[in-house]
């Protein structure tokens, strides 16, 4: 099913702010398999210079995912969710999150193309503090397997 | 990585390589850790149902795990100033008591005069990479 190319450019405001957690960092790093003393042990990340525990570079990811699960599946925009597989992903930091930040999510549809049958979409998630300041910027691009692709 | 270190860098520096272990215990912590509950990282009946050869492993989880050869290796995070990755072969992570072993490579591909460097990392499973065009920009000072 082709997307709706009247989403591209579509801006979300933040649907809420996330406040990051100590223990959710903690959990998020073990589940990525990283002991790094800076994610787990507050004073270690004291001594590096920063207020609290810091976040992994992908933890920007859960926000992203939470801010961009209510646009990817608008029913308006077209999107088949059981058939799309992760393309590609950046993030570009302005600094670390860290344990106590509250931030938003404004999630932009940057392009909307189709190409071999497969629908692709890439979104922008601009990450700030409540102030408005940068935190990171992610880029995702989510494909949308065609049908001609069930045998590959 | 020490400053001083940073500054003698050169284009072709390896950094420590590491390997990691997938089974599915890792893909249903990961899952509740990130809120990622996609039934491909989790489901068989699905993931095959679906065309995938078995369950396969998040993407950003395997993106996660080759970043670590590059936060390892700088000590700060906050070194790091951009990581982006494609997804070119999903990990096939089977129920064998075994799962999937991701082999993660990097090197120094870059120095710019504004003090950064990037930083090219290469992650193979099965002998096959995983990831294209996966690039780091670090912070050298």
């Amino acid at each position: 099913m082709a997307l709706n190319p009247e989403f591209v450019g579509r801006s979300y405001a933040p649907d809420g702010s996330y406040v990051v957690g100590r223990e959710k960092i903690r959990e998020f790093a073990t589940a990525i398999d990283d002991a790094s003393p800076v994610f787990h042990d507050v004073e270690a990340a004291r001594s590096m210079g920063y207020a609290d525990l810091v976040a992994p570079p992908t933890f920007a990811a859960v926000l992203s995912l939470k801010a961009s699960g209510r646009v990817i599946r608008d029913p308006q925009l077209g999107l088949d969710y059981s058939r799309v597989v992760h393309g590609e992903q950046r993030f570009v930091y302005s600094r670390p999150i860290v344990a106590g930040d509250e931030l938003n999510v404004t999630t932009t549809i940057e392009t909307i193309r189709t190409m071999a049958g497969n629908d692709m979409i890439t979104t922008r998630g601009d990450v700030t503090t409540l102030d408005g300041e940068p935190v990171v910027t992610t880029y995702s691009l989510l494909i949308s397997r065609g049908p001609d692709e069930e045998t590959s | 990585m020490s400053t001083e270190s940073r500054a003698h860098l050169k284009v072709g520096y390896e950094l420590p390589a590491k390997t990691f272990t997938v089974q599915r215990s890792d893909l249903v912590r990961y899952a509740g850790a990130s809120g990622d509950f996609n039934v491909i990282h989790w489901n068989e009946r699905i993931a095959t149902d679906v065309g995938l050869p078995n369950v396969i492993a998040h993407g950003m989880l395997t993106m996660a795990l080759a970043g670590q050869v590059v936060t390892d290796w700088l000590g700060d995070p906050g070194a790091l100033l951009e990581y982006g990755v494609r997804f070119t072969r999903p990990v096939v992570v089977p129920d064998d008591g075994v799962g999937a072993t991701i082999e993660v490579t990097a090197k120094v591909t870059r120095i710019d005069e504004a003090g950064t460097a990037q930083v090219t990392v290469t992650a193979t499973c099965e002998g096959s990479t995983v990831l294209g065009k996966a690039q780091a920009l670090i912070r050298l000072a």
